[in-house]
């Protein structure tokens, strides 16, 4: 048994300890959220984080993952009440036919707010992440736009 | 509040953003089969003997073949010459010869290396000139599927005035449509025999078509689903009518529900790509830089069966001048049968293939002359007023040289050819720059008579409770058709968009408007939606005395109109312009109703050590008659370009005995975040009297340009001529070594 | 998605000493490191049925330490570690900007070092860096620990000269003899990012007070079976000024120590000319 923190909730996995952490993911916990391309690892669709930090899911036996905290897309926000950064993709159209996108959230997730202005640092980041619809520049604005500082409400 | 030109976002975006879009691989099956399909390891020849391994537990898997089809064994698209599985005549080489069924998905692929077949195999034809020196016969008497002739004047006479005559051979190869989600289908025969079909698609109703045949149903027991679609670009036209028939024919054959889901190898190896092309171009042109004679033959590759390569060819044969007026021309086009997989649709749709030789064609042109290519473009450039080589006079919307100047002074594309020039002298620089040009025209919708063929339909439903639906076949594969939809219908309607839906496209609820291609869905079927819509508009303030503007009003009017019934209807079907007229026979007339214009310039460097190039900036001005939703427009503009940078530099589809061999992202180069230059787009709106609110098409025109300047800048930094793309670093780096020897 | 977990063994040592014993004992399982290139097999089918040595719960061979000699990496310290880590970052640069190099994020989150030299592809992005920094490797197994020196590492394309029942537990690097006067680190890919290199090179130059080549050290990978340190173009530097002339000969010399081939990737014959114009440009500096 493999006992691991999906999305900040405790899960125990009792099958084969090779399955693939994207399947057991989609299968077992009903994730459908993070998505397969290539089975190769480059495409960057699969990418979940593990322990902070961006894994491409489908080269990851769900074995290696005892005691460990995964995030999947769905931590991000719900359809009705986006996160922050998922805003920022539907104000300035980061995303098209949506398949890549998880992917790339999760890693732009974890990108430091330093990369706001510093739009090469953001591709260098996303770079694990390939697209076919967007050519990446609204991406990356989305990207940065989420990373900018809020400006702060003043009250009298 | 102004719908039209209004950046509503995407009202898809949210169930994507969040994970909770549902692709077809994400719906549970239970008790689902999942299919295999073993493929013909030889290229032609004949299948002899399929061999099932006694040692394998086959009675845990269900195999459906060929004779179990109950109707006919193809898969009709425009012809009926490619069968759904084969046992005998193989013509290419991943050729579905059965599919296997196995509750595990890892074993139904396991089963495959246990089925041995044998074959008795014949010399293949793999190239375009193996198949005109007929070196087998695949195809009629000549190995042609399509032949097309446009003539407009007398090319001999032409040419006789002219004062140089400029010829160049030009030649583009395959390009994999590479949608980051791959190609799947679930199916299920309902228990009144209905096969449904739910998947990965842009045409319900040509993979139900195709179904109705393979399955000997009436078209009211087949049902067609489009899911939420993870690209497309042309590569979910044809094929998922393939592979519907495979999926359902398992689910009949095995009475479970099937789905059939391709990894990245073997959709990249066996499904359609771009057809490849020769081009070539004799112009004869006077010394101030006026077309006066353009021959131009175009010989395309098909692949093994004919799919859409006849209206490919079309299309391609309609573009092959170029947005330019000439006296004389003559266009001989054809496209042939090989034995590789039969190629598709794919962005562009054969006119990236011949725009690409015909601005190369201007660049040679304007070099023979000592003339600008700007230049050389803008003095013929059409305009209102201007007749095509089909006999079209363009009446209007021809933004053709206002993109060109707005792109031409953006970019500053003279002043950097100064500074380049200067730059690449200099012997200590670390790079080579250049800059290069290109325009084009892409006519929107179907070709012709297509659109009165298609017979489109679309429909917008108002329920008694006060709920409007948009009824259409077009499908949303990430280009936003959903949202465009939505606008149209909120302006017509006057209501807040937040109150209008848009139905699943799914044969069963929705009417044919035509497949998502040839881009028409906002010009053509946002035209359908708008007339249907202003009905229902009508028809409510005809009810209420005074049109609603708010839901609650809505809601009255609703149930004062539908009366009893649950729902009102408004339905409209296409109709052709009186003044469009299309001789199908002489190629001659009104091609498309409408040409929308773009003009690219592309700003690149190629580094002196490695010759890797960098492009640096893309600026483009296009004229798509009227942005309904800008940001959308942009996205599709750049999403496009970024494909066509693609296709001129990084993505070689490596063909050997037949079939892609670099068939996965690690070896089939699409450009990452890292090779995507900053995009300025600039949208020019030359509105079309006939498109709502002035739309022509857009989302594949993007695909058309940018390669052919990438050449030309890439002449522009290095002095080196490329007639072939993609312009890899190997080849700079050979034709520097070609010129160390010649010295 | 080809491959069937119910078909898999899978072995999880918690500690070196476990897992040379479990190698010992089947031979033939597969050493799972990160996964980055047996998952992408395993996706494809080829490894159903396998029996696998996962290592990931051998904390030993984790971590990357300064020593008094120079470097020691764990075998399962992963690409993101080296590239980011102070120390590999100051004293040993190449290997720092190499592991950047290897896939993207995500690839060099998973990946480590061990598993990038037992897998001994001929494109691997580290290798020149290691080369021309002369790491040792220390592998252990039941009988016991040996040390093998990079340059003997490898025996060709994908094929190491472990011995059956062998497991990469460090790489040592000694700390260079001085500052170098010159580095190098260049990968050429198929694209910008996430590339396999066509060539890749790794160089390190050290002149005397009056400008000869004291020591030069020159690494190549992608341009032959397994990663070259270029010996003969060493050899010949050594004690020469670096005219135009010296870089041209040494890179006529190139090919004493490489053989570049065609493949889908790339040809022969530019990378044969990519690495001459890097070696140039590194010696002219």
């Amino acid at each position: 048994m493999i006992s691991f923190t999906i999305n900040g909730r405790k899960r125990a996995y009792k099958g084969p300890p090779f399955k693939r952490l994207i399947d057991v993911l989609r299968e077992d916990f009903g994730l459908t959220g993070t998505k397969e391309g290539c089975g190769e690892g480059e495409c960057g669709a699969c990418t979940v984080l593990v322990d902070s930090k961006p894994v491409t899911s489908c080269l990851v036996p769900v074995c290696q993952m005892e005691g460990r905290r995964v995030e999947t897309v769905e931590s991000l926000g719900r359809e009705r009440r986006l996160g922050p950064l998922q805003s920022s993709f539907l104000e300035h159209g980061g995303a098209q036919c949506g398949f890549c996108t998880p992917g790339v959230l999760m890693t732009a997730s974890v990108l430091p707010k330093s990369a706001a202005g510093d739009p090469r640092a953001i591709r260098r980041a996303l770079s694990g992440h390939l697209c076919r619809c967007t050519g990446y520049q609204t991406i990356v604005e989305s990207v940065a736009k989420a990373l900018r500082p809020k400006p702060r409400s003043r009250k009298r | 509040m102004l719908q039209i030109g209004a950046s509503l976002k995407r009202a898809d975006a949210p169930q994507k953003l969040s994970g909770a879009a549902k692709y077809i691989d994400d719906y549970r099956l239970p008790g689902c089969l999942h299919g295999a399909t073993l493929r013909t390891a030889i290229a032609y020849g004949r299948i002899t003997k399929i061999d099932f391994a006694p040692t394998f537990p086959w009675d845990e898997c269900v195999v459906a073949r060929a004779a179990d089809i109950p109707g006919a064994n193809n898969v009709l698209f425009i012809e009926a010459d490619q069968p759904l599985l084969t046992e005998d005549l193989v013509m290419h080489p991943m050729q579905a010869i059965l599919i296997v069924g196995h509750p595990d998905r890892a074993r139904a692929y396991e089963s495959l290396k246990h089925i041995k077949v044998e074959y008795e195999e014949r010399e293949p034809v793999l190239s375009i000139a193996d198949s005109l020196a007929k070196k087998q016969l695949l195809r009629g008497e000549d190995n042609v599927f399509k032949r097309y002739l446009i003539e407009k004047g007398d090319i001999s006479q032409g040419f006789a005035q002219a004062d140089r005559i400029v010829e160049g051979e030009y030649r583009v190869p395959h390009q994999e449509q590479a949608y980051i989600e791959n190609h799947g289908i679930a199916s299920w025969v309902e228990p009144d025999g209905t096969i449904v079909v739910h998947g990965s698609l842009q045409c319900p109703y040509y993979v139900h078509k195709a179904m109705v045949k393979v399955f000997a149903r009436p078209p009211e027991r087949v049902r067609v689903i489009n899911a939420v679609t993870g690209g497309a670009f042309g590569g979910k036209e044809d094929y998922p009518s393939v592979i519907a028939g495979h999926a359902a024919l398992l689910a009949l054959k095995s009475g479970r529900p099937v789905k059939l889901i391709y990894d990245r190898q073997e959709d990249m190896s066996a499904t359609t790509k771009r057809h490849p092309a020769v081009v070539r171009h004799k112009t004869g042109v006077s010394k101030d830089g006026r077309l006066l004679a353009q021959d131009i033959e175009v010989v395309m590759d098909g692949g093994a069966f004919a799919t859409c390569s006849g209206v490919v060819l079309s299309r391609g044969t309609l573009h092959a001048t170029g947005a330019y007026e000439c006296p004389n021309v003559r266009v001989r086009a054809s496209v042939v049968a090989t034995n590789t997989p039969p190629n598709g649709a794919f962005r562009g749709f054969g006119v990236p293939q011949t725009i690409f030789a015909a601005e190369l064609q201007m660049e040679k042109i304007a070099a023979a002359l000592s003339l600008d290519s700007l230049e050389l473009r803008r003095r013929n450039a059409w305009r209102v007023g201007a007749v095509t080589a089909t006999g079209q006079k363009l009446q209007e919307s021809v933004g053709a040289l206002k993109c060109l100047e707005l792109c031409a002074r953006r970019s500053r594309y003279l002043r950097k050819r100064q500074l380049y020039a200067r730059w690449n002298s200099r012997k200590g620089n670390p790079t080579w720059r250049g800059i290069g040009f290109a325009l084009c025209p892409h006519g929107a919708g179907f070709t012709g008579s297509g659109e009165v063929t298609l017979a489109s339909r679309a429909a917008v439903v108002l329920t008694k409770d006060g709920a409007v639906r948009i009824l259409a076949a077009s499908t949303d594969l990430g280009q936003g058709a959903i949202t465009i939809f939505t606008q149209i219908a909120a302006q017509a309607l006057g209501l807040p968009p937040g109150l209008i839906e848009v139905e699943v496209p799914d044969t069963a609820l929705v009417p044919n408007s035509g497949p998502t291609v040839a881009s028409r869905t906002t010009m053509v079927i946002g035209g359908l939606i708008e007339r249907a819509a202003g009905q229902l508009k009508d028809a409510l303030a005809q009810a209420g005395g005074r049109a609603p503007r708010t839901h609650a009003a809505l809601k009255k009017a609703a149930a004062a109109l539908c009366g009893g019934r649950p729902e009102l209807r408004f339905e409209v079907a296409y109709e052709k312009p009186a003044d469009i007229t299309w001789d199908d026979s002489l190629y001659r007339g009104e091609a498309y109703g409408v040409f929308s214009y773009a003009a690219v310039a592309v700003d690149l460097e190629v580094d002196r050590l490695t010759y890797e190039v960098r492009v640096r900036r893309v600026t483009t001005a296009q004229d798509i008659g009227k942005a309904i939703n800008p940001t959308l427009a942009k996205g599709q503009i750049m999403g496009g370009t970024l494909q066509a940078l693609g296709y001129a530099l990084f993505e070689r589809a490596v063909f050997q005995g037949g079939w892609m061999r670099n068939s996965q992202f690690t070896n089939y180069i699409i450009p990452s975040f890292a090779d995507a230059p900053p995009m300025e787009v600039l949208l020019v709106e030359e509105p079309y009297s006939r498109g709502p609110h002035g739309a022509k098409g857009l989302g594949e025109m993007p695909m058309d340009v940018p390669a052919p300047a990438v050449v030309a800048a890439v002449h522009d930094a290095t002095g080196f001529w490329f007639n072939e793309i993609p312009v890899l670093p190997e080849n700079i780096c050979g034709k520097f070594r070609e010129a160390e020897k010649t010295k | 998605m080809r491959g069937s977990p119910g078909s898999m063994t899978v072995l999880r040592p918690r500690s070196a000493a476990e897992a040379v014993i479990l190698c010992a004992k089947h031979p033939g399982c597969l050493p799972l490191a990160g996964g980055t290139d047996l998952m992408v097999l395993w996706n494809m089918g080829e490894l159903n049925g396998r029996r696998v040595l996962d290592l990931s719960g051998v904390a030993e061979w984790r971590a990357v330490r300064k020593t008094a000699a120079g470097l020691r990496v764990g075998a399962l310290a992963t690409h993101a570690e080296l590239r980011d880590d102070a120390f590999v970052r100051r004293e040993f640069p190449l290997l720092a900007q190499a592991a950047a190099a290897v896939g993207a994020a995500q690839i060099q989150n998973r990946g480590t070092l061990g598993g990038n030299i037992a897998n001994a592809s001929p494109a691997g992005d580290t290798f020149p860096a290691l080369a021309v920094y002369e790491a040792q490797i220390r592998v252990v197994s039941a009988k016991g620990e040996r040390v093998i020196p990079f340059s003997e590492f490898f025996a060709g394309v994908k094929k190491t000269n472990l011995a059956p029942g062998e497991l990469v537990s460090e790489i040592e690097l000694p700390f260079p003899p001085s500052r170098p006067r010159r580095q190098l680190f260049r990968k050429v890919g198929t694209r910008a990012a996430m590339a396999i290199s066509k060539t890749v090179a790794a160089g390190l130059l050290w002149l005397s007070p009056d400008h000869r080549v004291r020591e030069l050290r020159f690494a190549l990978g992608s341009m032959a079976p397994t990663v070259r340190r270029l010996r003969a173009v060493e050899e010949f530097a050594r004690g020469k000024r670096l005219t135009a002339e010296v870089a041209a000969q040494a890179c006529q010399l190139m090919s004493q120590d490489v053989c570049p081939i065609d493949d889908v990737r790339s040809t022969a014959e530019y990378r044969l000319r990519v690495s001459q114009n890097l070696l140039a440009a590194f010696l002219l500096g």
